[in-house]
């Protein structure tokens, strides 16, 4: 059985379901990236493993726990760290603060988390005492990313982490991220560079309205020319 | 000489006033500023918290009295006054319970949360009169001055006096310590830093495992304490009747939003900035011009808006602000 097992999840947030039969599936330590056009549910699929979302139907497990009853901050508890699309960071509190409030539920000492984080993430030690909503569009996914680690999380999961900044930063970002991965942490992403993303993906998921179009490795789907032509713009 | 006689007499009739009363506004402004913060609506029954909070603590300093007990040169409500705070988070806690957590709970719009406060106001109201009446209470006991006008003039010889109440000390005194509590509060420990989380981004802060019904109660406490504190060193100072802290609301509110509702800086600077205006715009300033400029002789007082005016001052500031700069000077959120 894979680390996240989230299968056939349908729902939505009314009366009208957005997510039909919807399937996600990461391996320890692996890489699986969500592409798909603009409203095809991403972002609600990533909410709906990350219990934000009450499903019809459908059943997500971590680890082998059956986990679809959780509440999001019991799943908290459970291993999993997730960076939303928006909104991620506190922006009138400090860098250090944000990382603080990440690991709020810990009792422990966690300051070696926090070192952690600025070894993968060195401006943001730079930039410790700055506010949040200060910093630089890149700067701040960072400190999105960097919150969500302080729980030392199993699953992390990132909902377009390099929405808005330059290319550059970009490949920055996917460095990190393979970096986290290479530690034993799985990682589920939603991504809007759908090439670079399935470059550095384990499994790749094509969602379109609401439901699983193709799903393969990441190097299948960058094959695949129906996939390409589609939805990677030839 | 003269000039120095003119800088007394600003001293002693719009300096040291207003000061005592920017920190009672900017306790209260504090408090309302704290609510729309983390809880998202105006608080309109918080000048009736305030009355609420100062009747109680006027009732147990007359208990305390009358058993013998005092402060020294302090007035008795100082040793009242926790008490009075505890009755007061009791009260509020309770209404949270009753009336808002119900709102909450249907994610009502803040508008909603704000006509539901009035309905609280009128209750506060109600009760206050009720436990203590409607009458002009004084109840500053101790010393009553720090420097008298009499001692003044004798040790400098100047014309004019400058007086220091008690009162007027304690608030200010009072209120630096509680301003500096509640900031180290907010910035140093886990529970404030959870409190401006909740403020900053809700969701985020319950991604994060905050506990959002505690973070709603502790801000229920600390407003009340401010309340109570501010509407105590307000009653010390001046005198207590419940219709007044109900009109006190009026300045509050006006510091509260002209320093950017939802920062806590920013309704200490908003506390001030009305208190000086609203004492500069009605004082009387022919003593002072007849010092400065020789041989000036106005017929009128010099005096821009009678007292009664007072709360025109806080409006029109209001106003202004929301004009040109509608988050108010520091960053606040927009009303
Ligand atoms: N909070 C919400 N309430 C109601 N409907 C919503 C809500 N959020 C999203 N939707 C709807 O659900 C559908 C899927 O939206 P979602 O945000 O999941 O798409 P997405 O694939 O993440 O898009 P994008 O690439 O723009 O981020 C859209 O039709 C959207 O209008
Ligand atoms: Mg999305």
């Amino acid at each position: 059985m894979s680390f996240l097992d989230a299968s056939s999840m349908t729902g939505g947030y009314g009366a009208a379901d957005i997510l039909h039969d919807c399937t996600l599936k990461v391996e320890k330590g692996q890489i699986a990236v969500i592409v798909g056009p603009n409203g095809a549910g991403k972002s609600t699929a990533m909410k709906a493993v990350f219990g934000m979302l009450r499903l019809r139907a459908g059943k997500v497990t971590l680890d082998g726990d059956d986990i679809t009853a959780l509440s999001p901050q019991e799943r908290v508890r459970k291993g999993m760290g997730f960076v939303p699309q928006v909104n991620n960071v506190f922006p009138t509190m400090s860098v250090e603060e944000n990382l603080e409030m990440g690991a709020f539920i810990r009792t422990d000492d966690f300051r070696d988390t926090m070192e952690q984080v600025y070894d993968l993430f060195p401006i943001l030690r730079e930039k410790r005492f700055q506010n949040a909503g200060e910093l630089s569009g890149g700067q701040r996914q960072q400190v999105a990313v960097g919150r969500a680690l302080m729980t030392k999380p199993k699953l992390l999961m990132l909902d377009e982490p390099t929405a808005g900044v330059s290319p550059i930063v970009m490949d920055e970002l996917f460095d990190r991220i393979i970096e986290v991965a290479r530690t034993g942490i799985s990682i589920l992403m939603v991504e809007q560079n759908a090439r670079q993303a399935l470059e550095i993906a384990d499994m790749g998921y094509v969602l379109v309205q609401g439901a699983n179009r193709y799903t393969d490795t990441g190097a299948a789907l960058m094959a695949d020319p129906e996939v390409r032509r589609t939805f990677l713009g030839g | 000489m003269d000039i120095l006689n003119a800088l007394v007499a600003i001293l002693n009739y719009v300096v040291v006033p207003a000061t005592a009363y920017g920190a009672q506004l900017a306790l209260g402004a504090l408090g309302v500023t704290l609510i729309y913060g983390i809880l998202r609506f105006s608080n309109f029954a918080h000048g009736d918290t305030m009355a609420f909070g100062t009747a109680i603590t006027i009732l147990i300093t007359w208990a305390l009295q009358s058993a013998g007990i005092g402060f020294g040169p302090l007035p008795t409500a100082l040793i009242a006054l926790p008490f009075g705070i505890a009755a007061t988070a009791l009260l509020v806690l309770g209404t949270d319970k009753i009336v808002y957590s119900y709102y909450r709970k249907v994610r009502a719009a803040p508008v909603v949360l704000t006509m539901v406060s009035v309905g609280v106001m009128f209750l506060m109201n109600g009760l206050t009169r009720l436990l203590i009446g409607v009458d002009e209470i004084k109840f500053a006991d101790g010393a009553r001055f720090l420097i008298s006008a009499q001692e003044f003039k004798k040790a400098t010889g100047l014309a004019e006096p400058l007086a220091i109440r008690s009162t007027q000390a304690i608030t200010v005194i009072t209120a630096a310590i509680v301003v500096a509590a509640l900031f180290w509060f907010l910035a140093k420990t886990r529970t404030g830093k959870s409190m401006r989380a909740f403020s900053d981004n809700e969701d985020l802060a319950l991604l994060s495992g905050i506990n959002p019904s505690r973070v709603v109660a502790m801000t229920w406490i600390i407003a009340a304490a401010l309340a109570t504190i501010a509407g105590t060193l307000y009653g010390l100072d001046k005198s207590f009747k419940a219709f007044n802290y109900f009109q006190l609301l009026l300045p509050v509110f006006a510091a509260a939003i002209v320093g950017g509702l939802g920062n806590p800086l920013g309704a200490i600077a908003g506390g001030f900035i009305i208190a000086y205006s609203e004492v500069a715009v009605t004082y009387a300033w022919k003593k002072v011009a007849m010092y400065l400029i020789p041989g000036f002789q106005p017929d009128s007082l010099l005096q821009l808006l009678s007292t009664e005016y007072k709360f025109a001052v806080s409006f029109t500031i209001l106003i202004i602000v929301l004009l040109f700069k509608p988050t108010g000077l520091f960053k606040g959120k927009s009303v």
